[in-house]
């Protein structure tokens, strides 16, 4: 490396971000830290904008969580540099953990130790000089690391009983959507906007993430972080010229983006 | 045929116990056969100990079969139910009518075939006799029911007990808190003394209520609101200025009685499905009133709202399901309105509402006595 590495930290309480800044300093003198954000959202931002060699991601954030975060910056990411490395930071969470030592990916625990640190630093520093070509950048290990995250149980469903029914309330009247009638859902912040076959689009105050978990993965697939399909009605996948992926559903014109993150589904493409 | 599979009708669980009964049945059954052998002396039937021995251990083993391995199997008809496996008062007071008699006869019978001779002659040669005899067994057979229930309901109330216990302590000493607040006092030690230790002094007072509460079910409402005081003092110093809380407890109410804690997990979930995924945080209100001989308890948060689905899920008739992962909301939901029906049954309640500017409130009522 001919330029200083540098590091984006993303940790909502100051305290804990501060420490992490100080003792990286007297690990990694050479590490420069480009920016610290208080958020899952603002973390996107600002490691677009930077676009540092290393990313140190707490995982419980407010705005979105840090896997969520990783999985947006990867979607986002310019193809013409390299994807930064990953160090999630949590002081607890035992599924994440699991799914971390599982796909070999990063992390330290809070309290920040400063042997384990070491350790991570080394790590960093040695993958950093392995990469001998600056620019080429192959996401794709980096997106199946993080979809096996984003489908790790992170919180065991209270005994997953599947969903028959949506429920929206609609001023005062309640909208009863049977889920066999589900076209497609599309997430908005802490809302889905709930399209059924018949054409009618409910809005229910649910995160996409809680409804999912109650879905049958098979049926319905997950085409975007913020888009779900049903399997069965997708009638044409296509590639633009930048190579992103796009559904068509029978019966409906508008094209559906597919996220870096699930094209695999369509391999043949 | 595997042992396994001939005992598929009992409980895995109650393998041991329902052995331990049958043996200590045993170690009574001989006694009460030398007591009859002894009583035999006086009469002119003929008496040998092995005749004796014959008939108590088959009368015994038949009544501890119909009105105790009974409610095993048929635990279905019986409507026996874990983990006590009593059925309900006139179910159970059937299966004894019908058991104790039948055992009686049945081991009556066998005795009969290895003696040669028939018990129910004895009727008609000394009537008296023969109910004294009738009588002794049904009275054993009621002494052994009664110390058996009472050993049975103790151990289910002690195990019962025991995992409310746990389940309380896991929700209060939540891994992830904990942590957090290690890492906060380590990250203050050398930068700002004075705050580190208020921030350890918050934990240990926690921490120590909290191992306290456990053992006792009940406590003052000043103590309920102190304690919360402390979790919400550890969690402002690590959110900053995203939490802001207020605690409103009226003097008249200080000194009410409420269940140990029972506000914390509501308050935990306010925080953490609340405020923590909102940027800018929020606040959180606790609210002590009352309403006739009602106490209410009011949580009150201006975070994110709780989703259509989980309150779906909360308003559902109770009992729930219980959430199996401390970290679900619903699962600290689920145990609160348990530990309220167990304590206050119909008088005990819990009401959790969308705010319509975003936000959830729960209010819970329960009565200003103390439950019994």
């Amino acid at each position: 490396m001919n330029t200083r590495p540098s590091a984006l930290i993303a940790e909502d309480e100051p305290l804990l971000a501060q420490a992490l800044q100080r003792e990286l300093q007297a690990l990694w003198p050479a590490l420069h830290l480009a920016a610290t954000a208080g958020d899952g959202l603002s973390a996107v931002q600002l490691a677009l904008q930077h676009r540092p060699d290393v990313l140190f991601f707490d995982i419980r954030m407010p705005g979105q969580n840090g896997l969520d975060a990783a999985a947006e910056l990867a979607e986002e990411w310019p193809a013409e540099s390299a994807f930064p490395l990953l160090v999630f930071v949590t002081a607890y969470d035992q599924y994440a953990i699991q799914a971390f030592e599982a796909q070999a990916v990063d992390y330290v625990l809070k309290p920040v130790r400063a042997d384990r640190l070491a350790q991570t630093v080394k790590r960093l520093q040695n993958r950093l000089q392995q990469r001998t070509t600056p620019n080429a950048t192959d996401l794709d290990p980096v997106l199946s690391q993080l979809r096996s995250l984003l489908q790790a149980p992170t919180m065991a469903t209270p005994a997953a009983t599947p969903l028959h029914m949506l429920q929206a309330s609609v001023g005062n009247q309640l909208r009863m959507v049977p889920v066999s009638e589900v076209l497609r859902l599309e997430a908005a912040d802490k809302y889905v906007r709930v399209f059924t076959m018949d054409g009618t689009e409910v809005l229910l105050r649910t995160p996409l993430k809680e409804l999912m978990q109650r879905l049958d993965s098979q049926v319905f697939w997950q085409i975007h972080r913020a888009g779900v399909v049903r399997a069965t009605c997708i009638e044409s996948v296509t590639r633009d010229e930048t190579g992103r992926l796009y559904l068509r559903l029978k019966g409906q014109s508008d094209l559906l983006k597919v996220s870096r993150l699930y094209a695999y589904l369509f391999k043949a493409m | 045929m595997t042992p396994d599979r001939l005992l598929v009708w009992l409980p895995a669980d109650q393998r041991k116990t329902l052995l331990q009964r049958l043996l200590i049945v045993w170690a009574v059954a001989l006694p009460v056969a030398v007591a009859t052998w002894i009583n035999h002396s006086g009469d002119g039937l003929p008496h040998r100990f092995d005749v004796s021995l014959v008939y108590s251990y088959a009368i015994s083993t038949f009544i501890w079969l119909f009105t105790d391995a009974a409610r095993f199997m048929f635990k279905g008809v019986l409507r026996a139910q874990a983990p006590f496996y009593w059925p309900p008062a006139l179910r159970a007071g059937l299966m004894l009518l019908v058991g104790i008699p039948l055992g009686y006869v049945l081991g009556t019978l066998v005795g009969d075939a290895y003696a040669g001779w028939s018990t129910w002659d004895l009727w008609r040669l000394n009537t008296n006799r023969f109910i004294g005899m009738l009588l002794s067994t049904i009275a054993i057979s009621a002494a052994y029911v009664a110390y058996f229930y009472q050993r049975g309901k103790a151990e289910a109330l002690a195990s019962q007990v025991t995992q409310s216990q746990l389940m309380l302590l896991q929700s209060q000493l939540e891994p992830h808190m904990l942590f957090n607040t290690l890492a906060h006092v380590r990250a203050l030690i050398g930068q700002d003394t004075a705050r580190a230790l208020a921030m350890l002094d918050h934990l240990d007072d926690y921490l120590r209520t909290t191992l306290q509460a456990s053992r006792q079910p009940l406590h003052p409402l000043a103590d309920e609101f102190s304690r919360l005081g402390d979790y919400l003092s550890l969690m402002a110093i690590r959110m900053g200025p995203r939490l802001v809380f207020e605690l409103d407890l009226p003097p008249t109410l200080a000194t009410v009685q409420v269940p140990s804690f029972i506000l914390q997990p509501l308050v935990e979930n306010a925080i953490r499905h609340g405020l923590e995924p909102v940027v800018a945080g929020g606040r959180i209100e606790l609210q002590a009133s009352t309403d006739g001989a009602q106490l209410v308890l009011t949580v009150l948060d201006n975070g994110c709202g709780i989703s259509e689905l989980a309150l779906a899920d909360a308003v559902k008739a109770w009992p729930l399901p219980l959430a199996s992962d401390p970290a679900s909301e619903s699962w600290g939901l689920s145990h609160v309105r348990q530990r309220l029906h167990t304590l206050y049954g119909e008088r005990g309640s819990m009401r959790i509402s969308a705010v319509a500017t975003g936000g959830t409130c729960v209010v819970m009522t329960l009565p200003l006595t103390t439950p019994v």
